[in-house]
């Protein structure tokens, strides 16, 4: 039984590390991110996993069905290790211990109503095809966000310090990156929800994960009949309830030698303070163990205990000015504004209602975009895809090559595409205001929209005199925005992509035959 | 490469130098020694042994690299696409003035560009990250905004403020490597259009007369030496291009301490006239530097 009692330090250590993993990929430069390192640290993630399940039955996305059976086996030890909104509870409850010391927590009834009506509201939402419930509980995507939106800018601002200062000693290993847009939206809303979790486990442990988290619920009906589970032992227990006072989930009724195993998140804490091994994680139908087997242990936890080395963190967004786009063309301001009525969503998103019945809106793909042209949108898919991300082709544009948010989408949301297949994906189509156009308007050369097409659907076609103006041709548009990104006209741009609804395969560009150009024997001068 | 082998190849693209320019030129032998000519124009190479030949006649490295000093080699890395689409510089171009400048005795070499494809991409799939690396150089980051600062541009008309790379401030000599292409907004893309990859705010030069734009910025500070790649040139479809089929092999390279002049010599390889590009035309009138390549001491050598 002794080696039960490292049960709690592994818990901690495999969290840390499984947290540290998944918070990489939201706060690292995208350039460092692999989508092998990507799908093996969201792969376990059940909420993502069950969505892309339902639409491909993939093993590759069977990751939800490694948890069921980790459930059964030994309880929620998924809301234990895996789930890094999980670990960010004890962060903060293990912070509000150190820094105050605060009375311990004691046993308390189950929210069973308020827990069940939750996870059924979002069931019934779900089945009349809205995920919004799932988007706005969904623990990993909270997480996602939390980090997206509150802790990146603020490691991009300290990485950028950095990569200052070692470029000072001609080191360019960390990139300085830059942040192209606040969402004020995903932002509020992730500052809002952040507060409430660190209220709620400051006050409460995991009274997070046993009330609002769907996740939670949902294994908390299968780990009331795991295998292995947290029991009290009735002729070894002398009833001092330290096992309760340490229960992060509420859930050990000393008095009643009784545990609540839907609330139970297997976080070995009992195990850790009891002094009389009268807790233990053993099989459900397990005999009582002899008491000859077993030695009293002396625990001191709070040698355990290691001094908190407090960060801090300065967030002084006022740096991040020199970011914002500057606007050029003041002395002509463009005046036919942009009519655009629908946005794009990521190639590999084939539609709009598969996109935002599936996005939610994890801001993974926001982060990982090398281009950021992914941003999270605030009412461009109406109130219910509030957070998910649309194609921004004012903060960038799709890059041609690249294949990485439909490869590392968890959820599946956006599927991937092969390159081949992704430079014919048409998202959007390109629409040219032509009295915006620098062209019209200045007589000056300009096509900056042209240069920036990568199949030349944008082309440059004669005007007056020796100009050239742009002209689109729609059937190998794929709507990437380069155009748009690039387009030099302010308020209005001059060009835009309107977006589609049903995604397209657009036609190949153009190609002309192989030039066979006389360069002769000599020179032309 | 050796200090012999350096020395030797010299000495040969000096004989060449004599033969090379056909009747025409003969007058002109007798000024034929490496470091006085005003252009240097190499074909029918390989990139890095093109511009060993052109450098030589030169003059060297030496001449233009002092020991100590650190250089600012820029070359268009502008596109996410392959060395074959002549979208970008020849990397092994860029690998060789390098190394021709650590052999000069450079401090250090650095090298970037303020991409339009997102940057970690451009230099990595342009090849010249990897080039740039093993030859000992720096490949640095012009992404965002706070690596640029703000600098007048006294002579400009259009351009009259910009914000440059800080790189530009703090290194004593420039390579500008461009790439010649096709280029649909400012006819081709040479030496004087590839500065435009130093400043920050592109935009303000489309919405301001990009053609005068490109002519007020060469004015401000003209590189140590230009050299033009020309070896894979895109004839159509720039600066991006479409697909291989919008390059020809060319193999040629021009070398010039005139961005003028280089670029004029460049546009003659092309097929077009350089009076017809406006910013040639421009920079001419502003004396930046000539079009009229029959006023110049012209190198030409084949290999």
């Amino acid at each position: 039984m002794r080696q039960l009692l490292y049960l709690k330090n592994i818990r901690k250590v495999i969290s840390i590390f499984s947290f540290i993993a998944i918070s990489f990929v939201f706060i690292a430069p995208p350039q460092w991110l692999s989508v092998g390192y990507v799908t093996v640290v969201t792969w376990l993630q059940f909420i993502p996993s069950a969505i892309q399940f339902t639409d491909v039955l993939k093993i590759s996305a069977a990751g939800f069905i490694a948890v069921f059976i980790i459930t059964f086996f030994g309880g929620r030890l998924y809301c234990s290790v895996i789930c890094p909104l999980g670990t960010l509870q004890d962060i903060f409850s293990w912070l509000a211990r150190r820094i105050k010391r605060k009375e311990h927590l004691r046993f308390s009834k189950a929210h069973s109503l308020f827990r069940y009506s939750s996870l059924a509201i979002i069931l019934i939402l779900l089945g009349a095809g809205s995920i919004t419930g799932v988007l706005l509980l969904d623990p990993y995507s909270n997480f996602g966000r939390i980090m997206a939106s509150l802790i990146r800018p603020v490691m991009v601002f300290g990485g950028n310090i950095t990569a200052g200062l070692l470029e000072s000693f001609d080191v360019f290993a960390l990139p300085r990156i830059a942040y192209k847009d606040f969402h004020f939206g995903t932002l509020i809303f992730s500052a809002l929800f952040l507060l409430l979790l660190i209220i709620m486990s400051v006050k409460r442990g995991r009274l997070f994960c046993n009330t609002l988290c769907p996740v939670g619920t949902l294994l908390g009906v299968l780990s009331k009949v795991s295998f292995l589970r947290i029991r009290l032992d009735e002729s070894k227990c002398n009833s001092c309830g330290k096992c309760s006072k340490n229960c992060k989930s509420q859930c050990i009724d000393v008095a009643k030698k009784q545990v609540d195993y839907s609330r139970c998140v297997t976080c070995f804490n009992c195990l850790d303070v009891c002094p009389s091994v009268g807790v233990s994680y053993t099989a459900k139908f397990a005999k009582k163990a002899g008491i000859d087997q077993i030695n009293t242990l002396e625990i001191n936890a709070g040698a355990r205990r290691r001094t908190l080395k407090a960060i801090l963190v300065i967030s002084a967004f006022s740096g991040l000015k020199a970011y914002a786009t500057r606007v050029t063309g003041g002395e002509n301001p463009t005046t036919i504004p942009e009519a655009r009525t629908r946005v794009s969503t990521p190639p590999g998103s084939e539609n709009n209602n598969h996109f935002n019945a599936r996005c939610t809106a994890c801001q993974l793909c926001v982060t990982s975009c090398p281009t950021q042209v992914l941003q999270p949108s605030l009412i461009e898919y109406g109130i219910e895809g509030f957070m998910q991300p649309y194609m921004n082709y004012h903060a960038g544009f799709c890059n041609y090559e690249c294949t990485f948010c439909g490869e590392a989408c968890p959820t599946g949301a956006i599927q991937s595409l092969k390159p081949d297949e992704k430079k014919l994906k048409r998202v959007g189509l390109a629409k040219f205001i032509e009295k915006n156009c620098v062209v019209y308007t200045d007589k000056t050369d300009c096509g900056a929209c042209s240069e920036h097409c990568p199949t030349k659907a944008v082309n440059m076609v004669p005007y007056e005199g020796k100009l050239a103006i742009p002209r689109v041709d729609e059937k190998i548009c794929i709507g990437c925005g380069a155009c748009e990104f690039a387009c030099p006209t302010r308020p209005y741009r001059a060009i835009f992509v309107e977006g589609i609804a049903q995604h397209e395969i657009a036609d190949k560009p153009l190609q002309d035959k192989i030039i066979f150009k006389n360069t002769s024997e000599d020179f032309p001068f | 490469m050796k200090r012999r082998d350096f020395i030797i190849k010299g000495v040969s693209a000096g004989l060449v130098a004599g033969t090379a320019g056909g009747l025409g030129n003969i007058v002109k032998l007798a000024a034929a020694v490496p470091g006085s000519y005003d252009l240097v124009a190499v074909r029918d190479g390989e990139p890095d042994i093109m511009f060993d030949k052109a450098i030589a006649a030169m003059g060297g490295m030496p001449r233009f690299v002092k020991k100590g000093q650190k250089v600012l080699v820029k070359p268009n890395i502008g596109w996410d696409v392959a060395p074959e689409r002549a979208g970008n510089t020849n990397p092994k171009l860029v690998g060789r003035i390098i190394k021709h400048c650590f052999n000069a005795g450079a401090a250090e070499v650095y090298v970037f560009d303020n991409t339009c494809d997102e940057w970690n991409l451009c230099y990595r799939n342009s090849g010249i990250e990897k080039a740039v690396k093993d030859a000992g150089g720096k490949m640095v980051p012009g992404n965002t905004e706070s690596y640029y600062h703000t600098i007048q541009i006294p002579a400009g008309k259009s351009l009259k403020t910009a914000k440059i790379h800080e790189l530009l401030l703090n290194t004593d000599v420039f390579i500008n490597v461009p790439v010649l292409k096709h280029h649909s907004s400012a006819n081709l893309s040479l030496s004087m259009k590839n500065l435009m990859g130093v400043v920050w705010d592109r935009r303000y030069w489309h919405r301001n007369d990009l053609q005068q734009c490109i002519a007020d910025f060469a004015s401000l500070r003209k590189p140590t030496l230009n050299v033009i790649d020309g070896y894979r040139v895109m004839m159509r479809n720039g600066p991006r291009g479409v697909s291989t089929a919008d390059v020809v092999t060319m193999k040629q390279l021009i070398m010039s301490q005139d961005i003028v002049a280089a670029d004029a010599a460049a546009t003659r390889i092309f097929g077009s006239n350089p009076s017809d590009i406006p910013h040639i035309r421009i920079a001419d009138e502003m004396k930046t530097g000539t079009l009229k390549l029959e006023s110049l001491n012209i190198n030409r050598i084949k290999i």
